[in-house]
């Protein structure tokens, strides 16, 4: 699981890469925490094109992200989403708590 | 009465979440030999992972213990994969399976009973506390037409 991130202007946009599983969300978890606590952003988008897996574990980490932004006042968006991972979204009716786009 | 499995394979590993990949993986190639499409192999990987996650978080959460793995292939294309570990069990199943409910912290979404319910076409949990928990799933593949027939 890789994470790339970009701030621009108090948008933080976080691109994964890799297999989102509980054993790749442990460090990812931490990564995004402390990503958002230095940019302190007003929008976070998470791009998960490059998601080649993903279970449970990337919905914990969704939720974790908007707690954290909703503290900050600020929006959560998911992006990019492959039809794996959308389908693990969807059975968790997790559109109906973040924007997916 | 039960049928006579036409393929089955074990499979025992550590409860490290290094071997979260490894396992899922090897169901999905066990289970390539029904002719799966894309969307029920992935749909078995997801429901493994949740199930070989939650042995590692909650079977053995302060240990490393053995996780063991099971699948069966039917006739009529029916798949039959058991999880299990010999560790802390599930105090109360029913409650376990509820959406949301987790006692693995910020960690866990509380969704894996969920995503293996939605994902396969039968879920039973058996747990004894201080023994451990047994996931039994089940999934119908959807027979397909060979091409030039």
């Amino acid at each position: 699981m890789e994470i790339q991130a970009k701030s621009a202007d108090r948008n933080l946009l976080l691109e994964f890469s890799g297999e989102l599983d509980h054993h790749g969300a442990r460090n990812a978890l931490r990564e995004v925490e402390l990503t958002i606590d230095a940019a302190l952003p007003k929008t976070l988008l998470l791009d998960f094109g490059g998601v080649t897996f993903m279970d449970s574990s990337g919905i914990a980490l969704i939720l974790r992200a908007q707690q954290r932004m909703q503290l900050l006042d600020g929006s959560v968006a998911v992006c990019n989403v492959p039809p794996q991972a959308r389908r693990v979204l969807d059975a968790a009716g997790i559109s109906r708590l973040v924007t997916i786009r | 009465m039960k049928s006579k499995a036409i393929n089955e394979i074990s499979l025992e590993f550590p409860s490290r979440s290094s071997n979260e990949g490894f396992a899922r993986s090897a169901v999905a190639c066990f289970a390539a030999q029904a002719d799966p499409t894309l969307n029920e192999l992935e749909d078995i990987k997801t429901a493994v992972s949740e199930a070989v996650t939650n042995a590692i978080v909650h079977g053995y959460p302060d240990s490393i213990g053995k996780v063991l793995i099971k699948v069966r292939l039917y006739s009529g294309n029916v798949l039959e994969i058991i999880v299990r570990d010999r560790g802390r069990g599930i105090q109360d199943v029913e409650k376990a399976r509820e959406p949301m409910f987790t006692t693995g912290g910020a960690e866990r979404s509380g969704m894996g009973f969920t995503i293996m319910e939605s994902f396969m076409d039968a879920l039973t949990v058996r747990s004894v506390p201080g023994r451990g928990t047994s996931v039994t799933m089940k999934k119908k593949l959807a027979p397909r037409v060979k091409a030039g027939t």
